[in-house]
């Protein structure tokens, strides 16, 4: 019975979805206020049929209900209460409902923030998020109910996919789509404003925090990601450039390059056009991970769910939703473009130079993710692009943005002075540059030129984060926490960078073969394995074994690394076992037993690869920040009362 | 309107095409480097009792099933396995990671399409004929080369127009 219910509620969320997407465009042709409002009442509406039909699956799963397939195909009456209700996603149809579900929660977000905004253009936005959510609808009720029935109803489930088995997979598919879902907002915005015609700097300050608001998501997304895959792949690496990571990756990389044009489209009103068409590509670019991931169009160790008619779907709502946008803007942008100079040595000039590097690099990532693909339609045969590809093309795209990022916090809007400029970056540079040399020395007692540059490069951008604060702090002027948040967010890049330079640089690995008692050493380790013991978890059998570490006849810690064979699935899973400072990681997994009792073992060494993370998340705490800013809020509230003047006026 | 505002629609005209041809082609289709090649060999134990070497496979083409009894996707093909088997096509069957009972049970309980069934418990044949998961089948000719490889459960299509053809 539940089931049916969560089925039927998704029924009505579609006709909803039709009405929120249908109402306030009838509305403003014929100016009806009943109808543009109405799309407020339909986004709430469809906000709560879309969190009952959610429920309805989480309950399936908490009690086990075999009888629906998605449930039969993604649990196990053995499987811990937690990964039950995270299983909801751990497949293809219930990451569509999960998905539909933030659709939802982002429309109703913005029709309760974005009262301050002119009605016309929530109403625009509605309506553009109203039509987006019925192809979703139509998607999942069409290819991919996850309330199908069969009959009969088996005796114990499939279980949820081994890999997905893991903390830190319970959060990592919804902040993604959290971030994915997100930049329909700015895309909204976007169209709304190509139709509409008003693209101001109130425009840019509207779509600012839903944009940053996305992008913060993505960002924790794709750090969570890669802190799972080091976990539980047990190859001790962080990323591999596969097509999935690659699909979460490219919106990123645009969306960044989003929020930074949206600012100079806000204070200087230039690269209007070209801001319009970063909302349009992000989105697209969401939608385009999507469909990579859920067609099997490319093979990739993400690929849990393929089939061809879910692609065909996807193919055809992305060619209708991007290819109208894309045609709108071909139409309109013309008219939106913006005379005005702009300057070099300037932020916005800067800020410009950081558009075309990030997107060139989405381009280099797009085309190494659709290499093998066009290859292969030209029947070519298959191959796959991996990462020596991706590295080399890509350290030299992203370098000079680091430079950029120290220059831009130096440098003022409109037009810089290069004495001044010099004078401003003279410390920070400096300090960059002796630091930076000085610290692959000190913690490794060794030299080259590739971990000089990054750690330079690194310490500049950590550096040069907290300029623009400090110079408020001198100049005794408040500083708003949009600046705290873009300090701590190009700080956390610098932390990240450091961390990559660091792991790639003398990081140090080795497989070894050891008997129980053997030993074997790594750097300046030393990895002893005591012993193997075998026992039962919930739902797998798990060899467990014990290696103590130890640094100069010191033991720094005891390592248990596993291997579970999950029963249902007769799936091996390594749990690699990881004791980590800020300074460093050392990563043990199990490998395969030979016959003689003896273990093969994966050592790893990974100096500062916390930072990697670290960075990750003190992007999303700027990203934070900078929403909670109260300038938004504000500024909507003044936009307000100054258009009802107007209408009253006019 | 300024055609350098159409560029984006253009391109991803483009990307279109090449997603709707990428469609078309089968991911399973992984091509695989034993095709044409002698199967590898093996010496295994024969669920009814005996032994079954990979040799005596020789003298007629014969199908080389990979199934377990954990295996859902399995269930799916049985009813076409067991209708080629009672066609007259030789089936053999090689019982991956399982248990020699529950396997019997299995196969009690559903039918038994197999002329043969050999079991590889720890799975190292299955290492050795590249197979990535189970069920998978592969298509050897009289001289035991083997012919063709189909990942995943037979279809009926992929029966009529890969693996018949080979067998005549």
């Amino acid at each position: 019975m539940i089931p049916e219910l969560g089925h039927i509620a998704l029924i009505l969320a579609l006709g909803v979805a039709v009405l929120q997407a249908a109402l306030p465009l009838y509305g403003l042709r014929r100016g009806d206020a009943r109808a543009i409002a109405a799309g407020r009442s339909a986004a709430m509406t469809q906000f709560a049929l879309v969190l009952f039909a959610y429920i309805c699956l989480s309950l399936a799963f908490a009690y086990s209900d075999f009888s629906v397939v998605y449930v039969a195909a993604n649990s196990h009456s053995d499987l811990p209460l937690m990964y039950r209700l995270s299983a909801v996603w751990g497949a293809h149809e219930g990451s569509l409902l999960l998905w539909v579900l933030m659709l939802s929660g982002w429309t109703l977000a913005v029709s309760l923030f974005n009262r301050n905004l002119p009605a016309n253009i929530t109403a625009l936005v509605l309506a553009i998020l109203g039509i987006v959510s019925v192809g979703f609808l139509l998607f999942m009720l069409g290819t991919s109910n996850p309330f199908d029935r069969h009959f009969p109803i088996p005796t114990e489930g499939r279980d949820l996919n081994p890999l997905l088995q893991d903390p830190g997979l319970i959060i990592h598919p919804p902040m993604l789509y959290m971030g994915y879902v997100g930049f329909s907002v700015a895309f909204a915005f976007a169209i709304s404003a190509l139709l509409s015609g008003r693209l101001d700097t109130a425009w840019a300050r509207w779509t600012r925090p839903w944009t940053t608001a996305a992008w913060m998501f993505l960002t924790l997304g794709i750090t969570l990601g890669s802190w799972w895959a080091y976990h539980e792949l047990g190859w001790g690496g962080w990323w591999f450039w596969d097509p999935v990571e690659n699909a979460s990756f490219m919106p990123w990389l645009v969306g960044t390059a989003l929020i930074h044009s949206l600012a100079v489209t806000e204070k200087r009103g230039l690269l209007k056009s070209w801001t319009v068409l970063l909302a349009i590509l992000a989105f697209a670019l969401s939608l385009l991970g999507t469909f990579l991931v859920r067609s099997g169009v490319l093979v990739s160790v993400h690929a849990f769910a393929t089939d061809p008619a879910r692609g065909v779907f996807i193919l055809i709502f992305l060619s209708l939703v991007i290819g109208s946008a894309l045609t709108l803007y071909a139409w309109r942008a013309a008219a939106l473009s913006s005379k005005g100079e702009l300057d070099f040595l300037s932020r916005e000039g800067l800020l410009l130079f950081n558009n075309v590097f990030l997107v060139t690099a989405a381009a280099a990532v797009l085309l190494g993710t659709l290499y093998p693909l066009a290859i292969e339609a030209l029947n070519l045969g298959k191959l796959s692009v991996g990462p020596p590809y991706f590295n080399s093309v890509f350290v030299p795209l992203t370098a000079p943005l680091l430079v950029f990022v120290g220059l831009a916090a130096s440098v003022p809007w409109k037009r810089g002075k290069l004495r001044e400029t010099l004078r401003a970056i003279r410390v920070p540079a400096v300090a960059a540059l002796v630091a930076g040399t000085a610290l692959p020395y000190l913690m490794h007692d060794s030299w080259s030129w590739a971990a000089v540059a990054g750690a330079v490069l690194a310490l500049w951008a950590m550096v040069t984060a907290w300029q623009e604060v400090a110079r408020r702090i001198r100049s005794r002027a408040s500083v708003p926490r949009a600046i705290w948040g873009m300090s701590l967010a190009h700080f956390g890049l610098g932390v990240f960078v450091l961390g990559i330079t660091q792991v790639s640089n003398f990081g140090a690995e080795r497989d070894v073969r050891l008997a129980p008692g053997g030993t074997s050493a790594l750097g300046a380790f030393e990895f002893q394995l005591a012993e193997v013991n075998q026992y039962r978890g919930p739902n797998f059998d798990a060899d467990v074994g014990t290696v103590v570490v130890r640094k100069n006849g010191q033991t720094i810690t005891t390592l248990h690394p596993e291997k579970r064979l999950y029963r249902a699935q007769q799936n091996v899973m390594t749990e690699a076992a990881v004791d980590h400072t800020l300074l460093r990681d050392i990563y043990v997994a199990l490998g395969e037993p030979f016959d003689n009792g003896d273990w093969g073992l994966r050592l790893y060494y990974r100096p500062m690869m916390r930072l990697v993370w670290l960075g990750g998340v003190l992007a999303f705490l700027g990203g934070l920040l900078a929403i909670s800013d109260r300038r938004y809020r504000l500024a909507q509230a003044a936009e307000r009362s100054r258009e009802a003047a107007a209408t009253a006026v006019a | 309107m300024k055609p350098r505002f159409w560029v984006p629609a253009v391109a991803l005209a483009g990307l279109i095409v090449l997603f709707a041809i990428g469609l078309t082609r089968d991911p399973s289709k992984i091509p695989s480097p034993l095709i044409d090649q002698p199967a590898p060999a093996f010496d295994l134990p024969v669920l009814s009792g005996g032994r079954l070497v990979s040799e005596s496979l020789k003298g007629q083409p014969v199908l080389v099933n990979f199934w377990a009894s954990w295996c859902t996707p399995c269930l799916q093909e049985h009813p076409l396995l067991m209708e080629l088997a009672r066609s007259g096509v030789k089936i053999v069957g090689l019982n991956y990671k399982d248990e020699p009972q529950v396997a019997q049970q299995w196969l009690d309980r559903h039918g038994n399409p197999f002329a043969l069934i050999a079991q590889d418990r720890d799975g190292r044949v299955g290492l050795d004929w590249g197979v990535y998961g189970v069920p998978e089948t592969f298509v050897l000719d009289a001289g035991g080369l083997i012919r063709h490889k189909h990942i995943g459960p037979l279809t009926r299509q992929a029966w009529q127009d890969e693996v018949s053809v080979l067998l005549k």
